[in-house]
């Protein structure tokens, strides 16, 4: 180990021992979705009340949201995980704690200790939603305070950069993380080191790596997961992504409006500028790396790759035409390498304990684990990471719980809004880039909505359309117009008014949009509807033929459109 | 309502401090018009008009960015803003019910402010909180897993 890694070590040990150098240390779990249900009150009450004898730590979630707020006390190296939480609850446990070293039973969902403490409460590792995962990425999640360096630095963080920097070549981590196997986790599943090789040979003095936190998809939120709970995790990965491809400069880009992953990323990259880990020599070696966080406006299509560049030149979000790729002429016409959060995620890790460890977990062809947001009708929505070739049975009933009504699944929908609907009949599935695809829907970034009897397929659809004529940038106009003019004939369906040949005006749309449109927005446009018909072709004919009756009126925002389509 | 000489000259003050006060090296006119609605809370023609001299582009290309992105607003809003999600996730939960019920007790039909300019309405595409589906937004301040209940009393405060 280096001197300068070393001296980081010591500072991080002596900032842990502050930390928890009282018996009672409480952490409460501060993400947006905890936020969202009071955490953040929590937590003020928490620490208006704290003395000496009390530590209150702001951590991340960890990813059991069904459970939110949650807050977790540490007592003689017992952990005791409380769900559910309000500020009278967690002030009493609170309360209890002070005087007392008795286990408070009410409201705790699972325990850690050596010991048997309870025979009605689980132990957290007995929990199936905890023991099925696999948290590469996820690791440090629910564990430490987003965006301090010391915290991330104790759990073992930069040492796989320490590494690559003194013992290993940039070829060397190239090389690494093409052995991995991994591949893209923001959609498109391409190989990553073969995406880094593109990069690596250029001698342009200038080269860029960006970061892709846009995230648009609703229904996934794993990307703003990391940033807002292990942002350095990721900052290690862009780093070690730009010395791979010998780059100097890196944005992480994100939209603006999300506070908490914003501050704490930016957190983050202040403290790793401090420490001498971003900047002019890294560590102290002789390699130097800038990193900024860029903010976009709210636009969907921003999340392409092209189109993300745009916006960091400060311009509309609208894709670019290739070529030129990106490697030979991307941001500010520099040769540019864009890689989504998660993706970045495993490379500490991979770098850490070798490409053949990685390999270990997943299928042959997508290694390593996903992570997935369940949300929607089922018992615990949230976010786990799981091993790739785990079943959607299997992450739906070990993981989710299974339904939340007595009402069965009916379907899901996945990959985002441009993914797809599957029908119970690819359940079976494995999670996998190549399995999914198959199916007629994409694994995508993650998240997976789970919809139970209650939905109408006719009415998702319309919703996922809605969403994508919302959202198309308006380059081409065969997403343009064909987006508006799909979502006209779905209104027709909605409101009994539907034509006998709607479907296959519906098709030819779909087929226009695919040969006429420059990026993923239009080409896939019709991916929701093409799935739905795989697997609800008879919900939807019922819809179309005997003009059931209608649904509600949807709110969607007001736009601008040439009158009735055809 | 046309604004005197010395308002506008106040408010192109005030807006070039802000251009020139970004904490992030890279200055763009994405990131200044976000900069300045930060503060603002809208763009007035005024940053348009000062993007433009600051970036060196033309008031055309700022405009094109400002009618570009969805977030930028060019009058200014009520007192507080309510997001509505309607994604997917929130949608399947009921969202919809509750954005009927948020417009009917703020007595506005769509987008935009209230007659009174308290509060102005507008629809997200998704908030990143869909675990707690559905969800509103308070000035940025998340509410999930909304009910009728908890829409009525969020709206009678914001009212008051």
């Amino acid at each position: 180990m280096t001197e300068k890694y070393l001296q980081l070590k010591d500072q991080a040990k002596a900032h842990i021992d502050k930390l928890y150098q009282n018996k009672l240390v409480i952490k409460v779990q501060t993400g947006t979705s905890g936020q969202a249900l009071g955490a953040d009150e929590i937590l003020k009450s928490l620490l208006s009340k704290t003395n000496d004898k009390t530590t209150i730590l702001e951590v991340g979630s960890m990813g059991f949201m069904y459970l939110e707020p949650i807050i977790v006390v540490h007592q003689n190296d017992n952990k005791f995980y409380y769900g559910n939480m309000t500020e009278s609850i967690a002030n009493d446990i609170f309360d209890h704690y002070q005087n007392s070293e008795n286990f408070y039973e009410e409201n705790c969902f699972a325990y850690e200790s050596n010991e048997t403490i309870s025979t009605k409460i689980p132990k957290l590792h007995d929990l199936p939603q905890f023991s099925k995962q696999l948290r590469i990425a996820t690791r440090n999640f629910g564990e430490i305070t987003p965006g301090d360096l010391f915290q991330y630095i104790a759990k073992d963080g930069y040492s796989a950069l320490n590494k690559a920097l003194f013992e290993m070549n940039p070829e060397d981590v190239l090389e690494e993380v093409k052995n991995s196997g991994l591949r893209g986790r923001g959609g498109a599943a391409f190989p990553t080191g073969l995406k880094w090789s593109f990069l690596a040979p250029s001698t342009d003095p200038i080269k860029y790596v960006l970061c892709n936190s846009e995230e648009g998809d609703p229904g996934a939120f794993n990307d703003k997961g990391i940033l807002e709970t292990d942002p350095h995790t990721l900052i290690e990965g862009l780093i070690l992504n730009g010395y791979a491809t010998k780059s100097t400069h890196s944005y992480v880009f994100i939209r603006q409006g999300h506070d908490i992953p914003i501050n704490a990323v930016e957190r983050a990259i202040k403290e790793a500028y401090t420490n001498g880990i971003l900047g002019k020599n890294i560590l102290g070696s002789d390699f130097n790396f800038e990193m900024e966080v860029s903010l976009t406006g709210d636009s969907y299509v921003a999340g392409e790759e092209t189109a993300l560049m745009e916006a960091i030149e400060g311009k509309r979000s609208t894709p670019r035409f290739k070529p030129p790729f990106p490697a030979a002429s991307g941001l500010w016409k520099k040769p540019t390498n864009i890689n989504n959060v998660k993706t970045i995620s495993y490379v500490p890790e991979i770098i850490k304990q070798g490409s053949e460890w990685f390999k270990g977990t997943g299928t042959e062809k997508s290694t390593g684990t996903a992570i997935v947001c369940l949300t929607g009708h089922l018992k615990r929505p949230g976010m786990y990471e799981i091993p790739m070739g785990m079943t959607i049975n299997e992450v739906l009933t070990d993981l989710g719980g299974g339904g939340s009504n007595s009402s069965d699944i009916k379907m899901l929908q996945t990959g985002g809004p441009l993914g797809g609907v599957l029908g119970k009949d690819a359940f079976d599935t494995k999670i996998d880039f190549d399995e999914m695809s198959q199916t007629g829907a994409i694994l995508g970034s993650g998240g997976i909505i789970v919809c139970d009897e209650s939905v109408s397929v006719v009415d998702l659809i319309r919703n996922l359309v809605a969403f994508n004529q919302f959202e198309s940038c308006g380059k081409c106009f065969p997403c343009r117009l064909g987006n508006t003019h799909m979502l006209d004939v779905l209104e027709r369906l909605c409101n009994s008014k539907s034509k006998p040949d709607d479907l296959k005006l519906l098709q030819r749309i779909g087929n226009s949009m695919k040969i006429g449109s420059l990026c993923g927005h239009g080409q896939l446009g019709f991916n929701p509807i093409s799935s739905a018909l795989k697997y609800f072709e008879q919900e939807i004919m019922t819809a179309v033929y005997n003009n059931s009756k209608p649904l509600e009126k949807m709110y969607t925002p007001t736009r601008t459109r040439p009158g009735e389509l055809e | 309502m046309p604004k005197n000489k010395s308002d506008s000259e106040n408010i192109r003050i005030r807006i070039r401090e802000i251009i020139s006060n970004q904490k992030r090296k890279t200055v763009t006119v994405l990131s200044s018009l976000i900069a300045i609605q930060d503060s603002l809370h809208f763009l007035p023609e005024e940053a348009i008009e000062e993007t433009a001299v600051h970036c060196k582009v033309t008031i055309n290309d700022v405009w094109s960015v400002a009618s570009f992105y969805t977030n930028f607003r060019f009058t200014p809003p009520g007192n507080n803003t309510l997001d509505v999600c309607w994604g997917p996730t929130c949608h399947i939960s009921g969202s919809q019910k509750l954005i009927g019920q948020a417009h009917d007790q703020l007595e506005i039909n769509g987008e935009g402010e209230t007659k009174d300019g308290k509060v102005t309405l507008r629809y997200s595409t998704c908030l990143g909180a869909c675990a707690q589906s559905p969800v509103f937004a308070v000035n940025h301040k998340m509410h999930g897993k909304m009910t009728k209940n908890k829409v009525d009393q969020l709206i009678n405060k914001l009212t008051k």
